[in-house]
């Protein structure tokens, strides 16, 4: 893309503001006055020691390292290449910083991970399956979309809260929501089917890009309590056009909130493709904003784990948001609903399958000796457990109540559901009479 | 001292003030609400005295500011946020109508929106365009939401902390043209439910219904016709959603006439469904349709032109001579 060097050229500039503005932002804190005359440079400078105080003064300074890291479009992180080797940061500057937060990873949390893909994929195949089924109204799948998912998901801890999209069952799985609550909406028996504070995971958002304020309004309140737990938003290349990621991004930079915005681009909002949403990379977005963003292979899950940890332990030190732009591919329909042969080639799936995010760690489980063929196998008895489950247990989701419909519109109650609900009640109940006379 | 003559205005002041002293979880949120006290000052020196943290001058974003008081409330904050201007709002319309009226619903009722929007509405000031409008019947419509309008001081400091106290999302609307008008105002005095209706003149002959900055109206149209020999009671209907359809019911009876107003447009206005259901209550004590007097299907027009388009008295009483003729 030839926007790429266009928006080189004001990065230095907007890094430069950003560091101003915030340098006089701290200047009322720390008395450093020279910051915003001389800019990034001032920023840099005070850096360490504001850290510890979790003022705003470390933001600008990312956002000009990570901008000037970020030269072309196509250059993303990536810890493990399509073939399975895993990637040397040496002599790439720019993913040691990402690289150190899986430094240490051991044989056993790799095969972790792949068992969390593994199990999602099933779970979805599964689902797709039973909307087919007539189980489901509808279902949208997350396939090629696991390693963002498992490597993202994996790097929340406890404490976090997660906002997702209504494709996050990956991110789902993470945070031990039992995915036969997931299907509950897409049945059509309820409109999310778990309590969001059991889990720090909130319900599935439809409506595209709303979370991201949410998600910017909880981590505000994460940093009014003094916390130091961190807020990730999900939402995908698609929501990158709505005006409230716009306004997410901004309360974020603002307020300096610790949240980590976790954009999938799977390159397809239904039929539109990139060129439909955005004139410039979409990692790149964050610099107007005053923040980092970071491209990242979706596809590769350790470097997905990575550059998540890196966003959420610096949020967590108080240094304000970041933009992940996992970059990745939506190998299935937008749902069940959607037919893509109207609007992309075969082709391009087959490429992207080439990138694919489990058989990429699986072959480097093997290339490593880390897995042998009984983990896979039991791996496999697993899946279809998983899937038997699934299957019996939607089959048997009981349709709700017809009362139901009046719960909970209001807490505190509210005089004409009240009326409405009785009324309704006599109304079904005269039918019950009619047939018991 | 318990009682005080105070403004509109200085009561929800003063309610916010109390609200946060006996809340830690409650913050201010808005446009200017901070630093300046808000356009109207209806947040002056709550700032000062309560710090940025909880009074926050937010970016000029109304779906942000909507938007993050969800996550917020998520969060457990209780909070009250702002819309400088009535014709502002819309913006926050999605965030309001597809997020914050549902999530108590959708979650099961694991989640509770205990967010206050207030929004100064209504014209009578002179202002320039989206400045004037009422917008209360696109909230009321929508389930999830409740929708309050205190007409006076008292009202408007009582009503307030029963907003923030309600677990559901409250959409306030503060009578922009009456924020100077005073009241005694009792802050030990116990009130009465957030959402009755009350009758504030009584009357044999014909009922009025208003809420917000026409109940003022309805009361001097009360006292002119008073003047003439008539009767006329005055219901203030104080709450939209839920709308206490009893009271109004009770005064129809003892009057058989009704007349609602409002500022609002009268098509498809909160006096069509007062209107519909006081009929299907009332019909054989009706001596007349009910009629509604509003603003025209027109957008809200240029302020030289604003009295032609608001209730007035003449209009009021003009309503109240026709539905006598039936």
């Amino acid at each position: 893309m030839t926007e790429s060097t266009a928006a080189r050229k004001p990065r230095r500039s907007a890094g430069s503001k950003a560091a101003g503005t915030t340098g006089t932002e701290a200047s009322g804190n720390t008395g450093g006055k020279a910051a915003g005359n001389t800019g990034g440079k001032a920023g840099t400078g005070t850096k360490r020691t504001t850290r510890t105080t979790g003022t705003r003064t470390t933001r600008p300074t990312r956002t000009t390292r990570a901008a000037a890291k970020k030269g072309s479009e196509t250059e993303l992180v990536q810890l493990l290449t399509p073939e399975g080797e895993r990637v040397e940061p040496t002599g790439k500057a720019a993913y040691a910083e990402y690289a150190e937060y899986v430094a240490g990873i051991t044989p056993d949390e790799l095969r972790g991970l792949y068992r969390d893909m593994v199990l999602t994929r099933r779970f979805d195949a599964e689902a797709t399956a039973l909307q087919r089924q007539g189980e489901l109204g509808l279902w949208a799948s997350l396939l090629g979309q696991e390693a963002a998912q498992i490597g993202s998901g994996r790097a929340t801890r406890e404490d976090d809260y997660v906002f997702p999209t209504y494709r996050e069952h990956g991110v789902a799985w993470c945070r031990g929501v039992d995915p036969t609550n997931l299907l509950g909406m897409f049945r059509g028996v309820n409109h999310g089917g778990w309590d969001p504070n059991s889990n720090n995971f909130h319900l599935y958002t439809i409506v595209i890009g709303s979370q991201a304020l949410h998600a910017t309004g909880y981590a505000m309140g994460v940093a009014k309590d003094g916390a130091d737990s961190g807020v990730i938003a999900y939402f995908g290349d698609g929501a990158s056009s709505q005006g409230d990621v716009s306004e997410a991004f901004n309360f974020a930079a603002v307020y300096n909130a610790p949240v980590v915005f976790f954009c999938q681009n799977n390159q397809w909002a239904i039929s539109e493709g990139n060129e439909k949403q955005t004139r410039v990379p979409l990692y790149q977005r964050a610099q107007g904003f005053g923040f980092p963003g970071v491209r990242v292979d979706g596809n590769d899950v350790l470097a997905s784990l990575a550059v998540t940890r890196w966003a959420l332990d610096r949020a967590r030190r108080g240094e304000g948001p970041a933009l992940i732009e996992a970059y990745t591919y939506r190998m299935g329909a937008h749902t069940t609903s959607d037919d893509p042969s109207r609007y992309r080639h075969d082709d391009e799936r087959a490429a992207w399958e080439a990138k694919d995010p489990i058989l990429r760690l699986r072959r480097h489980l093997e290339s490593a000796h880390h897995a042998d063929e009984g983990f896979f196998a039991e791996l496999e008895a697993e899946s279809e457990t998983l899937g038997k489950r699934v299957r019996e247990v939607v089959r048997a989701m009981p349709d709700p109540d017809r009362l139901a419909l009046f719960e909970n519109v209001y807490a505190d109650g509210h005089a004409l559901v009240d009326e409405e609900r009785a009324q309704f009640a006599a109304y079904q109940a005269s039918f019950a009479e009619a047939e018991g006379v | 001292m318990a009682a005080e003559k105070m403004a509109v205005a200085k009561a929800i002041n003063e309610s916010l003030r109390r609200a946060l002293e006996s809340d830690p979880k409650v913050l201010i949120m808005g446009e200017d609400v901070g630093k300046l006290g808000g356009v109207f000052r209806v947040t002056d020196g709550l700032q000062k005295d309560f710090g940025e943290d909880r009074v926050v001058d937010t970016p000029l974003a109304e779906s942000g500011i909507v938007g993050t008081a969800i996550g917020l409330a998520l969060r457990g904050y209780r909070p009250v946020v702002e819309i400088q201007f009535d014709g502002f709002v819309f913006p926050a319309y999605d965030q309001i109508v597809t997020q914050l009226a549902k999530m108590h619903a959708r979650s099961l009722g694991k989640v509770k929106m205990p967010v206050v929007i207030r929004i100064p509405y209504g014209g009578g000031i002179g202002a320039v365009e989206h400045h004037s409008e009422s917008p209360e019947a696109l909230f009321a419509h929508v389930p999830g939401l409740k929708v309050v309008g205190p007409s006076n001081a008292a009202d408007a400091y009582w009503m307030m902390q029963q907003a923030i106290q309600s677990d559901d999302p409250v959409i306030y609307f503060e009578p922009k043209r009456r924020y100077w008008d005073k009241a005694e105002v009792d802050t030990e005095a116990i009130p009465g439910p957030l959402h009755a209706a009350r009758v504030v003149r009584e009357g044999t002959d014909l009922t009025l219904a208003a809420y917000g900055p026409m109940v003022k109206l309805c009361q001097e149209a009360a006292d002119a016709a008073a003047e003439e020999g008539r009767s006329l009671e005055v219901v203030d209907l104080r709450s939209i959603s839920p709308l206490d359809f009893d009271t109004i019911q009770a005064s129809v009876h003892r009057t058989r006439r009704l007349v609602v107003v409002h500022e609002a447009p009268v098509f498809f206005g909160s006096g069509a469904e007062i209107a519909a259901r006081i009929t299907e209550r009332c019909f054989y004590h009706l001596e007349a349709p009910v009629l509604r007097v509003g603003g025209y299907h027109a957008p809200y027009p240029p302020a030289r032109l604003e009295e032609e388009f608001l209730p007035d008295l003449d209009r009021v009483l003009d309503a109240v001579d026709r539905s006598l003729a039936y």
